[in-house]
This record gives structure tokens, sequence and C-alpha cells, in this order.
């Protein structure tokens, strides 16, 4: 069910790698270089700006532009204001548009303000407080779907962010709070116990996985419920991760030798978890680009019999992708432990990570950079929208609107180039009259790789 | 299941096959470890005093009379037969090969039964069987429905994620309509439009622009329930009494049917929508074993490039069938705004898409098993209402836990490896 996409992803990103790559030679030749042959020069230049025009990156901003046009869409339509002014729309049409504006660019400007720079502050420290936020929601979202996006480069659909964050809480947690250690050996203990939590829930999936041929998409949503009870039991039980004299079901707080200090001083939000993000970024970068064990699970996840038959243990490279990328993901449950909530933790301290895990992984196209941007990109989203839903009373809930629409229209690049009328990428047909004719929206490229 | 491997040679010479025997000792392990669980739980930590069975009758349905046995001796003569079964499965591995899937069947259902003798034992109040199964069915309303879409849209090729977003997407749709209308069919209706509405996308995104399945019904879900979140709060909440204030479907009982002792009540005095499960699952079986339509509809899934030779539109049948799993998962949704709450609320499906996602691949992508996988994981999650109910000794938190522990184990043990349809996910390319 899992295995196909990752490969064709794969080969995806490569393409759009490659033809970025090659297109940028092209354009510093045709810039700068001599052009070998006059008659050629344009085709080249043309070929150049069709891989650039069509290629991933602007089909990635486009895909962004559209789905908050539709969210425009959805708040313009669901305010009140705009329906009354839409009652009398014959008579004074224009009213149904300034309402209209009025709503939607308030919130896509509490949606800026709130995640970027608040122009409302007098100095740039202060000004710059939500890209801060940005990057602290963001963080726990890079390592999940680090963890997430490892899986389906290996083939594997990890639903389990839930359950692996919540074991995840529970190790680091407990270490938080109980063992005294000194100050730096107790957050590196700490959060190795994070990682070894969150390894171990992913472990057991990845073991039936390979022991039994269980499907991981059934035992990671299992195993998630499982995890919700089991921390659930122990978060209301005396003597295990209930806090000393209370009747809540809660932690108690971390002690702060512990605690994730933040980067830029206490003003920020912005703690070193971050720093790990970013670390864990370059590590899975290198596991999956340059290490031998990265060759394997892409191996596996291209073409699990092909693996087989090259030699390699494709139960090994399951078992192994599962059990880091459950560490990475436990991480993020680091980053909210250690980092955001330290007074304590509830059962509900996943916060939804290990789901938009899933889409920040769609989204950066299992590439770790990819899922570093599209972690700060959603990160921003959060930030942006609890402000909205502040200042414009609007829910939250568009956020994730325009976030599944990101990832639809990312993943169908055809859709995207033919809304906007884009010229599709890779070399031009042969047989096409005019540069300026209009290219069909099918995308030869895609349907092959896929 | 159909047409893939039949490796008939075309040379005369008749070839003598090594008969391979597979033994698979994953069955016994497990039955004999729920066996030792089942010794240490009912044995040693016996509980004494009586256990009280009760069957009460329905609005038309007589009541039975009620059941005492003794908790200890139950538990223990329970027990023993649970362990000899677990012995008699390694014989049966070694004489059989494999242990029949009913014989799993029978072990599974004698150790509920121990369970419940135990855990109502001690004094407990009785345990009230007809209830236990009248929220088993509840329970398992949007599981079946779901699965039946489920089932569907996979055995012609694409992969149902999105079974989710089809619930919840006909929860939303059904409450507003029948609320703002007062009209009951009107609001089935709407249900079974939203859950087409939602199947579009996954066909338009999966069969037209051949993005992996998965994907795309893993982020419907996160669409359907952003957007009915961000309509429940923005829309809904502000005009309750208008928009989501649905009327609830009237339980009709079917004459004769629903006097039948415990059955009657539990399965024949029933609202509209339950009746409509039993024709659903039905009709998903003897369309999908023995009609055309089923015979089309399973080539496509199983190998589309072999159905296109013969003429069958590929895309198209996918297309429709999907749309038509969304219309099924769609009027399960409908259960839960019109058949059970009686107003919609934000996530109210709550994963339960993806339990009868797990029930399509407990159930083999077959619609009677994974029906009975449906009514397994109802009948689970059901227990612990009734277990609190009576007082049972056991945290509430390790009952809830149970259906997914017994899906892993399930899917595990007893169903292994399982081979979905062959092109299952895989999208069809005309070239």
């Amino acid at each position: 069910m899992s295995g196909r996409h990752d490969g064709t992803r794969a080969s995806d990103a490569q393409d759009a790698a490659t033809g970025e790559a090659a297109s940028l030679d092209v354009a510093l030749e045709g810039g700068a270089g001599v052009p070998p042959d006059d008659e050629r020069q344009p085709d080249r230049f043309s070929d150049a700006l069709r891989q650039i025009v069509g290629g991933g990156v602007v089909i990635s901003i486009l895909a962004v532009v559209l789905a908050l046009v539709v969210g425009a869409i959805l708040i313009a339509v669901t305010d009140p204001g705009v329906q009354r002014a839409a009652g009398y729309f014959f008579a004074r049409p224009t009213d149904t548009f300034q309402a209209a504006w009025n709503v939607v660019s308030g919130a896509y400007t509490s949606l800026f303000q709130g995640s970027i720079y608040n122009f409302g502050r007098p100095t740039f420290a202060t000004g710059i407080r939500p890209f801060m936020d940005t990057l602290t929601y963001a963080t726990p979202l890079i390592v999940a779907g680090l963890g997430v996006g490892l899986g389906f480069r290996t083939g594997i659909f990890n639903i389990g962010g839930q359950g692996q964050m919540l074991i995840a809480a529970a190790f680091c947690g407990w270490i938080g709070w109980s063992l005294h250690l000194p100050p730096v050996l107790h957050l590196v203990v700490a959060v190795a116990a994070g990682f070894v939590g969150g390894a171990i829930w992913a472990a057991v999936a990845g073991v039936l996985k390979a022991r039994t041929g269980a499907h991981e998409v059934i035992v990671t949503i299992m195993l998630n419920w499982v995890a919700f009870y089991l921390i659930s039991y122990l978060l209301r039980t005396p003597g295990a991760l209930q806090a000393h004299g209370s009747n809540n079901p809660k932690s108690p707080a971390i002690l702060p030798t512990a605690v994730l200090p933040p980067i830029f001083g206490p003003q920020y939000q912005l703690h070193w978890g971050f720093v790990i993000a970013v670390a864990a970024t370059i590590v899975v970068w290198w596991l999956l680009e340059r290490s031998s064990l990265g060759f394997k699970f892409r191996a596996v996840g291209e073409n699990p019999h092909a693996a087989r038959v090259a030699g390699i243990s494709v139960n090994a490279a399951i078992v192994w992708s599962m059990v880091i990328g459950g560490g990475l993901v436990g991480l993020a449950a680091v980053d909210q432990v250690l980092g955001t909530t330290t007074g304590g933790f509830g059962s509900s301290i996943d916060a939804g990570i290990g789901f938009d895990a899933i889409t920040v992984a769609l989204l950066g196209r299992s590439r770790p950079l990819g899922i570093f941007i599209a972690g700060v990109l959603f990160g921003a989203f959060k930030a942006g929208g609890f402000l909205m839903q502040a200042a414009n009373d609007i829910p939250i809930d568009i956020v994730l609107v325009v976030q599944s629409l990101i990832v639809l229209f990312i993943a169908a690049p055809p859709l995207v180039r033919s809304i906007f009328r884009l010229p599709t990428p890779g070399p031009r047909p042969p047989a096409r009259p005019t540069s300026k004719a209009p290219v069909a929206p099918s995308a030869p490229k895609e349907v092959a790789a896929k | 299941m159909t047409t893939t491997a039949d490796h008939s040679k075309p040379d005369a010479s008749p070839i003598v096959l090594e008969k391979k025997v597979v033994r698979s000792i994953k069955t016994p392990v497990i039955l004999t470890a729920v066996a030792v669980l089942s010794i240490v739980l009912f044995v040693v930590f016996r509980r004494g005093g009586e256990t009280t069975f009760t069957f009460a009758g329905g609005r038309v349905a007589p009541s039975l009379p009620q059941l005492v046995l003794p908790t200890t001796a139950t538990c223990v003569v329970l027990t023993v037969l649970l362990a000899v079964l677990a012995a008699v499965s390694w014989w049966l591995v070694v004489r059989l090969a494999r242990v029949p899937l009913g014989y799993s069947g029978v072990f599974a259902f004698l150790f509920v039964v121990t369970f419940l003798t135990w855990a109502a034992g001690a004094g407990s109040r009785p345990l009230p069987i007809t209830s236990l199964l009248l929220g088993t069915v509840s329970l398992s309303v949007p599981y079946i429905f779901g699965a039946m879409g489920g089932v569907l849209s996979e055995r012609s090729g694409v992969v149902n994620i999105a079974i989710e977003g089809q619930l919840l997407g006909g929860a939303f749709l059904a409450a507003v309509v029948a609320s703002m209308t007062r009209s009951l069919w009107l609001g089935l209706l709407a249900a079974l439009v939203a859950g087409v509405l939602v199947s579009f996308v996954l066909a338009a995104f999966a069969i037209k622009y051949y993005v992996d399945q998965v994907i795309v019904g893993v982020v419907i879900n996160v669409l359907v329930l952003g957007l009915t979140n961000f309509l429940y709060s923005q829309v809904l909440a502000k005009d309750a009494t208008l928009l989501n204030h649905p009327p609830l479907l009237p339980a009709i009982p079917i004459p004769g049917l629903s006097a039948i002792p415990v059955i009657g009540p539990v399965l024949f005095d029933q609202s509209i929508i339950v009746y409509l499960m039993y024709i659903a699952v039905a009709a998903v079986y003897v369309g999908l074993f023995h009609t055309r339509w089923g015979l089309r509809l399973r080539s496509v899934g199983e190998h589309p490039q072999a159905a296109d030779t013969v003429g069958i539109n590929v895309a198209g049948t996918r297309f429709w069938n999907v749309s038509l799993a969304g219309a099924i998962v769609g009027l399960g949704g409908a259960y839960f705004t019109l058949g059970s709450v009686g107003s919609f609320t934000e996530d109210m499906t709550g994963g339960q898409g993806y339990i009868a996602l797990a029930a399509v691949i407990f159930g083999r992508w077959d619609p009677i098993r994974a029906t009975l996988a449906a009514l397994l994981f109802g009948f689970a999650s059901n227990l612990q209402y009734t277990l609190a109910a009576v007082g049972s000794p056991v945290p509430s938190e390790f009952l809830l836990m149970l259906p997914y522990v017994v899906t892993i184990l399930a899917v595990a043990g007893f169903v292994g490896y399982v081979r979905g349809p062959a092109a299952d996910g895989k999208p069809y390319i005309k070239s």
C-alpha cells in the first residue's frame, strides 16, 4: 500500500533536482558563456525557462498561493458581514467585495504578523518574536516529519507518530523529573531517553511488519490508541507518571537541569530543540544520501524485491528505518516536554504533531531539506493561525484546510500547471509549432515517473 | 484470488510437484500465550462469588430468565478448556499444517465468555447481555459502512484511506441538511452526496493525476476535518438550532422478527440506517462475487491491463466504483448525526474510519469477513461501557485498549501476510 510512492517521489525529486541543476547550467551558459551555436541558443534558453517555470519550486509556490486563495474564499463566504452585504449584492455589489476584502486581508495580515514579523512593535527584537514562535512550532514538526519521511523513503507508512510521541514523552519526562544529574548530562540523557522511547514504540510495528508481515498502517494506528490509553492510565495512577499530591492526570514539572534552554535569551520561546532539529536534518540527509544504511533504505523503498535480490536484508532495513524514524518522532515529544510545556504534560502532549508530520513529510517530498522548509511553513501557519483566531475570530481550522490543499496541489503538478497554464517541464516535444502555443496539461514526465 | 497464477503449462509431460508443507506455528503460539494469560488472570487472580448474566427483552421481545454461574468454578473449567484447545492447536499444526480459522474463532469466543464471567464476578451487578450486544451493533454501524466502502474501493484498485473523511463529511452534511429541511430522507441523501463528493476528490487525484492514493487519502482526511471544524465553529455554532439540530431516526421494529428474545431487540428493532446496512452488506457481497458488475470491478482491481484488453474502461470503472464506495461510507457517516448523537460535533468520527480500514484489511477485502471484523471491533469498543457499568476490576483504559491489541494480535497472527487486490493502489496508465 505504501511501497510505491516513495520510489516515485524519490525519482521525482531526483528528476526535479537534476532538471533544475541542468537548467541552471544552461542558463549560466546562455547568459555568460559563449553560445556554441547561435541557432540552438534561444531553444536552450526557452527550455531552461520551461524547466524553471514548470519545475518543482514554482509549482510549490503556486500551490501555496492557490491554497491561500481557496482559504480566502472560504473565509469570505462564511463571514457574516460578507453574507449581509451579499444580501443586497445586485443593488451595491461593491459592498460585498469590500467586506470580503476586509475580512480576508485582516485574516491574512494576522497570519503574517503572527508568524513572520509584527510591524506594530517598536523594535526589531520584539517585532521578530512571531518568527521565533514560528520556528518554535516548526521544531517538533521538522523532527517528526524527518522520522515519517525516513519511513516513506523505505516504503513504510508510519501513521504512529502520536503513539511514538506519547511513549517518548513518558520516557524523557520521567528522566526529566525523577533523576538528579548534573545540568548538561541530565539534558543529554533525557533527550536520548525520548529518542529511545519513540524508537521502541516504532520498533514494535517494524518488527511485526518484518517478522509476521503485519501491515504497518494498521499496526501503527492501533499502537497510537494503545499508547494513548497506556499513558492516560499511567498519568492518573499515583506513583507512575502522575505528579505527587495532584488529582489531575498530569505529570510533574521537569527539573530545570533537563529543560532545553532558550537560544536567543528568555524573551523568545525558541529553545535548543531547534538546534537539534537542524542537526537532525543534516544527519538524516547524510544518512539517506551518503551512508550505506540509507542506500539500503532507499533501495528497499524503491523496490523491495530488487533489494532482496541484491543481497539487502529487507527486514533489517524495515526495522532499522522504523527504529530511527520512531526515534526522530520521539525527539518531537522531547521538544514538547523539555522545551515548550516544561510544567508537566497530559495525554494530549502530542498536539496532533504525529499526524501533521505526515503532511510535512509529504510536502517536503521526503527529502530532509524539503521537510525542514515544509516544517517551517507549517510552523508559520500554526503560529499565525493562533493570532488569526484571537484577533479576527477566524477558527484556526482554516489552517488545516490550507495545509492539506497545499499538499494536494503539490502532489498533482499537472493540476497546478493547467490552472496557471504553465508549460510542462522536460525536453520540448519536437512537433511543437511555436513556443507560445499553450501546452496540454498532461505531463508525460510525471506519468512516466509514476 | 481470481485470475492471477494458474500456471497451466502447455507441454504434455506430467509435472510431479513436490508437496511442500508450510507449517505456520504463529496461531498455536498466540493461542498458547492467550491460554497462559487466562490461567494467570482467571485462575491465579480468581474471583469468588457468582456471575449473573441477564437477557433483557425489548419493546416486543420477552426477557429470558437470568443465568447465574459460580464464578470461580466456571472460570477454572473454561480456562482448562482453553488450555486444552491451545494444546490441540499444536497437534493440528503437525497434522493439518495450519489451524483452521473457525478453530481460532471458537477459542476467541470461549476466551471472551471466560473473561466476561471473571470480570462480572465477585458480587458485581448482573451483566446485561442484550445491551452488550445492542451496543456492539450500534458502535459497529459506522465501521461496517466504512468497511463496505473500503472493500468496494480497494477491490477496484483504489486504496481508500479517505473512509474517515467520507464518514465525517457524511455526518456533517446529513446534520446540516436534515436540520434545515427537517427531513430525515433529505439528510440521508445529503450524507450520500457528501461521501460521493469526497470520493470525487480521491478519484480525481488518484485516477486522473496518478497521485499516490495513500497520500491523497490521508490528506483528504485532514482536509475534511479542517473544513468541517472550520464550518462548525464559523457557521454551525452560531445558529445551532437552525443548522445543527437534526431530528433523530426512529427505531422501526420489524414485525415478527423483533419478538425473538435477545436477537430481536439487538438486530430487528433498529433505525432505517441499520437496515440499510444489512442491505449494503448483502448487496456488496452478492454484487461483488455474483454479478457482471462485480467481476468487472474485481478484474480492474486485480489486473487492469487484462481488463482493458477485453474492453473494460478501467478509469471509468474505478471512478464510479470509488464514488459508489463514498456514497456507502457517507451513509454510515449519517449514523453519527441522525442515528446516535443528534447533532454534529467537531471531529465526531474520531478516527473510526481508520478502524474501518483495519476491518477491511483484517477481513481480507471480503465483505462478510470485513463485517465480522467490524463487529469484533464494535464489541471490543463496547465492552468497556458494559464492564464499567457492572463494576469490573480492570482499569477502563485497558479495556479501551483491548480492541486495538486484539487487532494487532490478529493482524500479526491470524491474518499474517495478507494479500490484497493485486493492483490495489497502483494507478493504471493506459499506454
